[in-house]
């Protein structure tokens, strides 16, 4: 068998690794093994490569190669390693939006090439392709770290004619790519890298914090394709298959995710959603009565209830209170009060994400009860507590037909004897509407940051 | 040309429909570490970006591809690294559950 066969079947084993991986990843079981196995396939890919034959000769610049790798190494696994679990969600952005760089800088070395050996009008369709995709997937990924890192608002950013200026864009793209396989013009593939980067700029500022999840999942789709554009390329079944398997499950996770919260697609990514307080119901907001208490009550009414359901939210996670909340669970039990933990499946940023914070913090599994489990056992219990959760108990998704949200299942907190409603201010969640809940009699607010006042509950459940 | 074209058409269209196939029921908890793990195979571009720097003539391209080597290895060990660490916390919960609390605690 020649080298380059032998690299070819290497390459083989690598893609069939890829696809076990993303079966594997499917499953709560074999999740881990699933990753460790495509990290492994993904590694003797690497190595093969280091032994390929291009146009005849062995690879140039392998010190080179290696330089850049040892850097990357050494920049990526502290940064994976030690980031906080709460800020996973940027770091997945982060990455996705420099592999989609990294395709955008092979597509755009591939057509320097080529000119330099083609006659020069020839270029191809894919090597385009892969520049623009990448380049948005690279320059959308920024933002969308930007907005989750709070470096710029997370509320979504829009102009007037918004929309129409994005699909001009996205249209002035397309004919330049045209333009350019007519002329084959260099200057005019800069042009195109610098539309695409605007262009994934304009396309992620209407997006509210709250969806960007959504479109992190969509932009990896994206980083996907642009691979298989540089796979048609540089004529690899490897880069095709690995790129083509994440574009395409990209998109239907993509679905999954934006079906979670209730809500198609494309207003996930057009409506520009949490731009505006909606405020239901005919009084101002401000002027409703809102029963609020002190932690200590707040303590004394959970010492005296037989079964607790807690309900955490983002906002948990922001005030790193995931471990004092396990704590006051503990305390409770202590009590001989049953506690259980009822997730949102969007609760966090990310979908799974809540679940992953509370696991960090050794919150027993059997205690975490998905929506459906969760609002059915909410009849019995004593005490809902809201701990950093908001659009994810607001009954107008329930009730409300003019709601934003109106369809999104809930975890019905209101269901429950008591709600205890841990929040820093009156203003509303991410989504940006306002919550019937906070009004409802059953519910007492209490006011402050969520660790502070965890603490202090956990005082008062102590002594009394 | 055009044989070779036609079988990368090939792989492209069966690979789509094996994407779908394969996520088609994973329930949401797993969806962000699905998400994070996809994230890291889309790294194979690595692949590429060495087969691009390793064949650069010009002084244009060894920077392009070296920029394009350094990005892909970003993405690949920090995709594989983040998802191992979302999944690490997803592992034999229920027998052990307070096996790592003073870690944690500290």
């Amino acid at each position: 068998m020649s080298r380059g066969t032998l690299i070819d079947l290497l390459y083989l084993v690598s893609a069939t690794t890829f696809i076990l991986a993303l079966k594997g990843l499917g499953s709560p079981k074999r999740a881990r093994l699933g990753n460790g196995v495509a990290a492994a396939g993904m590694l003797i890919a690497i190595v093969a490569t280091f032994f390929k034959q291009v146009d005849g000769h062995s690879l140039y610049h392998v010190s080179l190669i290696v330089v850049a790798m040892v850097i990357g190494v050494v920049i990526a696994v502290p940064t994976a390693r030690y980031v906080r679990m709460t800020a996973m969600p940027q770091l997945v952005a982060i990455f996705n939006g420099v592999g989609g760089g990294a395709a955008s800088l092979v597509s755009i070395t591939e057509f320097v090439r080529i000119h330099s050996t083609h006659p020069a009008t020839y270029v191809t369709l894919e090597v385009l392709l892969g520049v623009l995709i990448g380049t948005v997937s690279f320059s959308g990924s920024a933002i969308a770290f930007a907005k989750l890192q709070e470096l710029m608002t997370g509320r979504p950013v829009t102009y007037p004619g918004q929309q129409v200026i994005n699909g001009v864009m996205g249209a002035a793209g397309l004919v330049l790519i045209v333009i350019i396989l007519a002329t084959g013009q260099t200057a005019l593939l800069w042009a195109l890298l610098a539309l695409s980067f605007v262009l994934g700029i304009a396309f992620v500022l209407p997006i509210g914090g709250a969806d960007v999840p959504v479109l992190i999942s969509l932009l990896n789709s994206f980083t996907g394709l642009a691979v298989a554009a540089s796979g048609f390329t540089l004529g690899s079944n490897l880069l095709i298959v690995a790129g083509t398997l994440v574009g395409a499950s990209g998109i239907l996770l993509t679905r999954l995710m934006s079906k979670a919260m209730g809500r198609s697609l494309s207003n996930v990514l057009f409506s520009a959603f949490g731009s505006v307080v909606t405020a239901s119901g005919g009084a101002g907001p401000d002027a409703r009565p809102v029963r609020s208490g002190s932690p200590e009550d707040a303590g004394v009414l959970l010492s005296f209830a037989s079964r607790v359901a807690i309900i955490p939210g983002y906002g948990l996670a922001v005030a790193q209170a995931q471990h004092v909340l396990r704590e006051l669970a503990e305390e409770l039990e202590g009590k001989g009060i049953e506690v259980f933990y009822a997730i949102h499946p969007v609760a966090g940023r990310m979908p799974g994400h809540m679940n992953v914070l509370l696991a960090e913090a050794n919150v027993p599994y059997e205690q975490l009860m998905e929506l459906d489990e969760a609002n059915s056992e909410l009849q019995t219990a004593d005490v809902a507590l809201v701990v950093g959760a908001n659009d994810t108990v607001n009954p107008a998704a329930k009730d409300d037909k003019s709601s934003p949200i109106f369809g999104m299942p809930i975890i019905n907190a209101d269901l429950a004897e008591n709600v205890l409603f841990l929040k820093r201010s009156m203003r509303p969640g991410f989504a940006g509407i306002e919550n019937e809940l906070l009004y409802n009699p059953k519910t007492t607010l209490i006011f402050g940051d969520a660790k502070d006042t965890l603490t202090k509950i956990v005082a008062a459940v102590k002594s009394s | 040309m055009g044989n070779a074209l036609l079988q990368y058409a090939t792989v492209l269209m069966l690979t789509i429909f094996v994407g779908i196939e394969i996520i088609a029921k994973v329930p949401s908890i797993l969806h962000t570490p699905l998400m994070s793990g996809s994230n890291a195979i889309h790294g194979v571009i690595l692949v590429g970006a060495m087969l691009v720097l390793g064949s650069a003539n010009s002084t244009l391209e060894t920077v392009l591809g070296f920029l394009a080597v350094l990005l892909a290895t970003l993405n690949v060990v920090g995709g594989f690294v983040v998802t191992d660490r979302m999944l690490e916390m997803f592992k034999a919960k229920p027998k052990t559950p307070r096996a790592k609390s003073d870690e944690v605690a500290s």
